[in-house]
């Protein structure tokens, strides 16, 4: 049988974010697949470097919509561990609560993509439908339902009053219930179970060789979580367990995820209940000794590293983010290989994948001198003004408009 | 231990309540009263330190003297530019600017999207 090559993306229906996957096949058959990433390139970092440390929060914030309190917390952690200021213990619990209730809603989210991917989009309807409960919190407490903004240098900017705790923990039972019900229909609905078990395998040999991070690793029995293996804000202190499963495959990711929002309602009673007295924040000069620092963060996704560079001044010398998509990316080809195509969607759904958080540049190959090279902040422009202009329009003349280079 | 339509009694129950969606605009939907909306300027206590202007991550909002008056400033703010993130009120030392819960900003025309508030 002959072999067929289909491109699936950049622009696909079955994808949500622009990505390109070049599948060979044998028939229905995946024989093997190849990610192409650089859709997406927002130039972040670069911006980073422009704008003051208090100005990056809200900018790293916004790498990722869903995981946004993610970006925020791993960028802080940095500044903070470079000014040698520790947080007082309020804030750390603070952090915790916001971290896990965007833990539920990712995971929520998460579960109805999948359904929907599957074509089983009731099961989609009824927890994007729970999902605006802990929605709702997340804009009580913060502001915002999303992009909370609740981090700043040395603490954080909100306190939680007694009223909002006990609306938190109403509304914590009414999810925990819900929960239950999805751990049972996932592990017993056989529209489910059969659509799901043995799709995508990923061995424990293989999570831990390809370095996959998050739901993915754990549910090929992986028990790697940075909460546990490496303690931030409040979590050294808060009993909970690392959910594993054994099925590595898709059902194994669905099945890790519910039962971790289990773990994070146990997270924010433990929280809630000991939320210690103290101030929000401690006082952080602007300028930041020189120095450099790593942190990681456990993202509902998997693990998210961040690395900031100062040099003494108020604007970092250089901002790294390793989003968790970024590291399950690897694994994701070896799972598509010997599956079939119509099990593609899952497969990389089942990632919980964010590609526009994990693009970081955009690499142009010459084919006919065989060379690469990379496209600058200046060069992009230029090429866009001239793309347009051949196009009949001309935004060169306009340009003076933008001066400051927005 | 799999079953067939796990689901369906909770589907069959739910036919009989009420939609969970809001019909916006028709019906408005409340905010929350510490929403971060768009940004309400008090020109008394106002005395022009632009510490505002120098922490917004999106160059949104300036601060001007008023023409002919001493002392007295006006606060521009660019409504396509704002991210809504607050930092201004929380770095103002003298409490001039705050949030309100009006959030219904778009407009048709990037002209029109600079205002004093």
């Amino acid at each position: 049988m002959g072999k067929v090559v289909v491109p699936v993306g950049p622009q696909h229906p079955a994808l949500k974010e622009p990505e390109g996957f070049s599948l060979t096949l044998e028939g229905e058959k995946v024989v093997s697949a190849t990610v192409r990433l650089g859709y997406n390139h927002r130039g972040i970092e670069k911006a980073c470097e422009e704008r003051t440390y208090t100005q990056n929060i809200y900018l790293i914030e916004r790498i990722c919509g869903i995981c946004s309190h993610t970006h925020s917390t791993c960028f802080i952690q940095c500044v903070e561990e470079l000014a040698g200021v520790e947080i007082t213990s309020r804030a750390a619990y603070i952090r915790t609560l916001v971290g896990e209730l965007e833990r539920i809603h990712s995971h929520l989210l998460w579960l109805g993509v999948a359904g929907h991917e599957i074509g089983f989009d009731t099961l989609f309807m009824y927890s994007w439908r729970d999902r605006e409960l802990v929605m709702d919190l997340l804009a009580m407490l913060t502001g915002n339902r999303v992009n909370y903004g609740i981090n700043t240098i040395g603490g954080v900017r909100r306190d939680v009053s007694s009223e909002q705790i006990k609306d938190i923990l109403k509304t914590v039972d009414k999810l925990e219930e819900r929960t239950k019900y999805y751990i049972e229909v996932l592990t017993q609905e056989t529209t489910i179970v059969q659509r799901l078990a043995g799709v995508g395998r990923l061995s424990k040999e293989d999570a831990i060789r390809l370095g996959a991070a998050g739901p993915t690793a754990r549910a090929a029995g992986v028990k790697r979580d940075t909460r546990k293996d490496d303690p931030y804000a409040a979590y050294g202190e808060v009993p909970f367990e690392v959910i594993t499963d054994q099925n590595s495959d898709v059902l194994g990711r669905g099945i890790v995820r519910v039962k971790e929002l289990m773990e994070s309602y146990k997270i924010i009673r433990y929280v809630l209940e000991r939320l210690p007295e103290g101030e929000l924040t401690v006082k952080v000069p602007k300028k930041i000794p020189a120095g450099e620092a790593i942190s990681r963060y456990e993202a509902p996704r998997g693990e998210d590293v961040h690395y900031v560079k100062s040099n003494g001044t108020e604007m970092p010398e250089r901002v790294k983010v390793r989003a968790p998509t970024l590291a399950n990316l690897s694994s994701i080809s070896h799972m598509l290989e010997g599956g079939y195509l119509a099990d593609v969607p899952i497969i990389i759904a089942a990632i919980d994948p964010c590609f526009s958080c994990t693009d970081r540049m955009i690499t142009v190959t010459d084919r006919e001198k065989d060379s690469k090279s990379m496209l600058d902040w200046n060069k992009l422009r230029a090429y866009s003004i001239d793309w347009h202009k051949e196009r009949g329009l001309d935004f060169s003349a306009i340009s003076h408009l933008r001066e400051d280079g927005r | 231990m799999s079953k067939i339509g796990k689901i369906l009694p909770v589907a069959l129950k739910t036919l009989f309540t009420k939609p969970s969606t809001e019909a916006y605009p028709y019906v408005k939907k409340l905010v929350e009263d510490d929403f971060r909306g768009k940004l309400e300027f008090n020109c008394d206590v106002c005395i022009g330190c632009n510490i505002c202007t120098r922490v917004c991550p999106a160059k949104a909002i300036t601060i001007e003297k008023v023409e002919g008056e001493e002392k007295k400033f006006k606060a521009i703010v660019h409504l396509d530019r704002c991210i809504y993130c607050a930092q201004c009120v929380d770095s103002c030392p003298k409490k001039a600017l705050k949030t309100t819960q009006a959030f219904e900003l778009a407009g048709f025309e990037t002209g029109n999207m600079t205002v004093e508030v």
